[in-house]
């Protein structure tokens, strides 16, 4: 983990979506950095996001190239745009990993999922 | 910038000694053999070269040093596979300014076998955003962008193997591809699933191997052995590292950037080109670098691999050396289009000859369409 990245892995341990934003152009981003992409300035603050956005994009792992990953294939690689605005990638769970299932832009919301003390994760499902 | 333009000639261009699953050799030999072999390919002697430019594990340090030369001229320019390509640029700026005279732009990967090769990766952010959900290797990651260009333009996974089929094509009139049996679409559609939406023949192979190519001034390379090729433009450009941050996936910002700057350099447009190569890491590459390119509308570049037009006998050759996808990808391929495209334009590629092939586009991505390198070639100035 990097320190510009601690406030995120704060915000998960607590259930909550930390995103940086910039004070200056209003736009929030990911990853946590310390200027805007978008104007460039250096004042950078933090948000809680809704935690709601959508599968802007995704794919289906038939196997796994990391051995360090311990889900048994096959699952959802998912790529998700957070209302705020930023992509983030996440697993799309909660849902039949087929592609005539999973569609692109359909809406999706956070769940934590507690991996150690120090790691939390935020997945998405399906918002119901 | 148009006093660059046919400044600088590729004067040759070679392989490592053999090419495929070479265990015995190490990745510093694929550098080396290719580097000899390019520089015999132009006839001038290895003492010659003043100017060494490569990406990947090595530095031009080391191959200096392993070839024995002080260069005063290095570049390790490191953007991904288009490095190289990227390169061919920078050499031309080089050599034109006089920095050097003879420019070695070089490539070897153990990448199937990992001899002689320290695996080390850069994942601070990857590590901490990406990899926790099962991300890793290119194919996790540019099948995003595949999928939502399926999403936005009804792109289908039988327009994604016509790429495969065609390429297959064109490596079986290359005896150096490592793959020559033809393939059908069903073929590709049939072939076991790896990360949706690519199956395994929607993917690039993995193999060992290097290349080389060699670069002096024009006035200089009309005394080397084989014809010149000129580099008539180039062009080179960045977006992103993380795929997240792509701002239109699956448009790619880096390939028009450099795709303008190479084309004005030229002064050539789109319809001018007689031969075509683009870096296709997986099927859906090439159709999106046309799109990027503005060779067609976005959602429009599978089209160029319909009706037999990019195959032998076609009207638009595409990666005649049978690609990334069957011919070799040891990883970072980007040094194999340009050597594809010099014997192109030389006329030394037998059966899969391009027929008067005058003007060669050559484009290539680094990492997920994450940065970008173009360049335009012929025989002709």
């Amino acid at each position: 983990m990097t320190p510009e990245a601690k406030p995120y892995w704060d915000g998960l341990r607590e259930g909550k979506l930390m995103l940086p934003k910039c004070d200056d152009c209003g736009k929030a981003f990911f990853y946590p950095r310390i200027a805007c992409p978008h104007c460039h300035s250096r004042a950078v603050g933090w948000i809680e996001a809704s935690g709601k956005g959508k599968l802007y994009s995704f794919q289906i792992a038939h196997r796994a190239l990391n051995p360090a990953f311990k889900i048994e294939p096959p699952y959802i690689l998912a790529m998700i745009e957070l209302e705020e605005g930023p992509r983030m990638m996440s697993n799309l769970i909660d849902i039949e990993p087929d592609p005539a299932v999973v569609k692109c832009d359909m809406a999706v919301e956070v769940v934590f999922e507690k991996q150690t003390d120090e790691v939390t994760l935020p997945l998405f499902r399906p918002a119901g | 910038m148009k006093e660059l333009s046919n400044s600088v000639a590729i004067v040759g261009v070679d392989e490592s000694d053999e090419i495929g699953t070479l265990p015995e050799v190490s990745q510093l030999t694929l550098h080396l053999q290719a580097i000899h072999n390019a520089v015999a390919d132009a006839g001038l002697k290895i003492s010659d070269v003043d100017g060494i430019f490569t990406a990947g594990q090595h530095s031009p340090a080391l191959l200096g040093e392993a070839l024995g030369i002080r260069p005063r001229y290095v570049d390790g320019t490191s953007v991904g596979g288009c490095s190289f390509i990227i390169m061919v640029g920078h050499a031309l700026l080089a050599l034109h300014h006089g920095l050097c005279d003879v420019a070695v732009v070089s490539h070897g990967e153990s990448g199937r076998s990992g001899t002689g090769v320290t695996r080390a990766r850069d994942t601070s952010l990857s590590g901490q955003f990406e990899m926790p959900y099962g991300f890793g290797g290119a194919p996790t990651y540019f099948g995003m962008i595949t999928n939502r260009h399926m999403h936005e333009y009804g792109t289908t996974l039988e327009q994604w193997a016509d790429v495969a089929v065609s390429t297959r094509a064109w490596a079986g009139l290359n005896p150096k591809a490592r793959f020559r049996d033809p393939i059908t679409v069903q073929d590709v559609l049939d072939s076991r699933p790896m990360f949706y939406p690519f199956n395994l023949l929607n993917i690039c192979l993995v193999t060992d191997a290097g290349g080389a190519v060699v670069l002096t001034r024009a006035d200089r390379a009309k005394d080397c052995a084989k014809k010149p090729v000129y580099v008539r433009g180039a062009g080179e450009g960045t977006e992103h590292v993380m795929v997240t941050e792509m701002a239109d996936m699956p448009f790619s910002h880096a390939t028009r950037i450099s795709g303008n700057k190479a084309f004005e350099m030229a002064g050539v447009t789109h319809s001018d080109f007689d031969h075509i190569m683009l870096y296709d890491a997986f099927t859906s590459g090439p159709p999106l670098m046309l799109e990027a390119l503005g060779f067609c509308n976005p959602g429009e570049g599978v089209g160029f691999f319909e009706d037999g037009r990019s195959t032998p006998g076609g009207s638009l050759p595409i990666n005649t050396n049978g690609g990334g996808l069957s011919y070799t990808h040891s990883g970072m391929y980007g040094i194999f289009p340009i050597i594809e495209a010099v014997r192109q334009q030389r006329g030394e590629c037998g059966e899969r000859q391009v027929p008067d092939a005058r003007l060669s586009l050559v484009n290539g991505m680094g990492g997920m369409l994450s940065a970008a390198g173009t360049i335009v070639l012929s025989h002709e100035t």
